[in-house]
């Protein structure tokens, strides 16, 4: 696929996502180039699961992220700073519940 | 002070293991010599992994070979104390490393051959040896992939990357016959069951270079009468260069260690 940011004659960017074993997410681990998602599958196994690090992948052109804008970070997320209330810490659980 | 060369026994299934694992030791080495030199970083690594796919291929097949031939001799030792007419690899495996291209059509050949000898292998009379085909069967797949995907962009690329890709495969089309030679060696091991006749493979990989070589719209050269003789031992100029290198710090620092 091609990407019209990218200089010329350089392959596009792609996100490489990892699933370390099944069951659960996968979650992003670098970058790489490549001129297709075929070859950017192939080459995120050589590059980021050579040490058994994976059991699934998935690859997205870098293009294709929407990111928030770094200047709007205080806008963004500031707001949040002060509601505590908003995490679930304020129960008592019972001694038998696990995980939480 | 260096150390003394050593000599394999000519038991015809000892040969058999030999030219199969002199095979990936030796092809291990040339793909090794891409390791900083490829053509992307993330194609380095690929490269990379699969020299070391191969080199631990080798290592089960070398062990078993030392335990057949009786004298002692470990992986090591087989590895990096033989003179050069003690491997018995085809030629093919030994050709310097050459362009991308080079690379890629002769990793595609090796690949599929041995992906069709460790299918067979999976079923060796030889309980080891079909557990290592078990493991190989699949890197080996990979390596074919991988191989096939780069064949076809190359041959359906650009100007420039068909060119070197018809280069490659002239080149080396003639070293291909050995893959499927047959022989007193290679009838014992189809009888014994320790392995398949290498000539039983010619039709399932001829199958899949067509397949590979019209998909890269590229055609496949007129069929050539030489047949190398590595099998025997007797090997290329490119050989001696090879094993000087590969066997170097074995010979200068005898049983040196990481």
């Amino acid at each position: 696929m091609s990407n019209p940011q990218a200089p010329h004659n350089e392959w596009p960017l792609w996100e490489v996502f990892v699933r370390s074993k099944a069951g659960l997410d996968h979650k992003h681990c670098g970058s790489l180039h490549a001129a297709d998602a075929k070859m950017a599958l192939q080459l995120a196994r050589e590059v980021y699961t050579r040490r058994q690090e994976g059991v699934s992948l998935w690859v997205v052109p870098s293009s294709q992220i929407v990111a928030s804008d770094p200047g709007e970070k205080s806008m963004y997320f500031d707001p949040m700073e002060d509601k505590v209330y908003r995490h679930p810490t304020f129960y008592e659980l019972p001694d038998s519940v696990n995980h939480m | 002070m260096s150390q003394q060369s050593i000599k394999v026994g000519d038991k015809p299934e000892l040969r058999y293991l030999l030219r199969i694992a002199d095979s990936c030791l030796v092809l291990s080495q040339r793909i090794a010599e891409w390791c900083g030199h490829g053509p992307i970083l993330e194609e380095d690594l690929a490269l990379s992994n699969m020299a070391l796919d191969l080199v631990g291929q080798a290592r089960g097949l070398l062990t078993r070979a030392g335990e057949l031939d009786g004298q002692g001799h470990d992986e090591d030792q087989l590895a990096f104390l033989r003179d050069e007419r003690q491997y018995f690899n085809p030629v093919l495996m030994e050709l310097p490393r050459g362009d991308f291209a080079f690379t890629t059509v002769r990793n595609f050949a090796a690949a599929s051959w041995l992906r069709l000898l460790w299918q067979r292998l999976q079923h060796s009379s030889d309980a080891e040896v079909a557990a290592i085909a078990g493991k190989a069967v699949k890197e080996a797949a990979y390596h074919q992939q991988h191989a096939a995907d780069w064949l076809v962009r190359l041959g359906d690329g650009t100007e420039e990357s068909r060119r070197r890709v018809e280069a490659a495969l002239a080149e080396l089309w003639p070293y291909f016959n050995e893959l499927f030679i047959s022989d007193a060696v290679d009838a014992a091991a189809a009888a014994s069951g320790l392995g398949p006749a290498w000539s039983s493979l010619h039709a399932d990989w001829q199958a899949a270079m067509e397949e590979i070589l019209s998909e890269a719209t590229l055609a496949a050269p007129k069929p050539s009468r030489y047949v190398p003789s590595g099998h025997l031992g007797i090997h290329s100029e490119h050989m001696g260069h090879m094993l000087a290198e590969m066997q170097y710090l074995q010979r200068a620092y005898p049983g040196g260690v990481w």
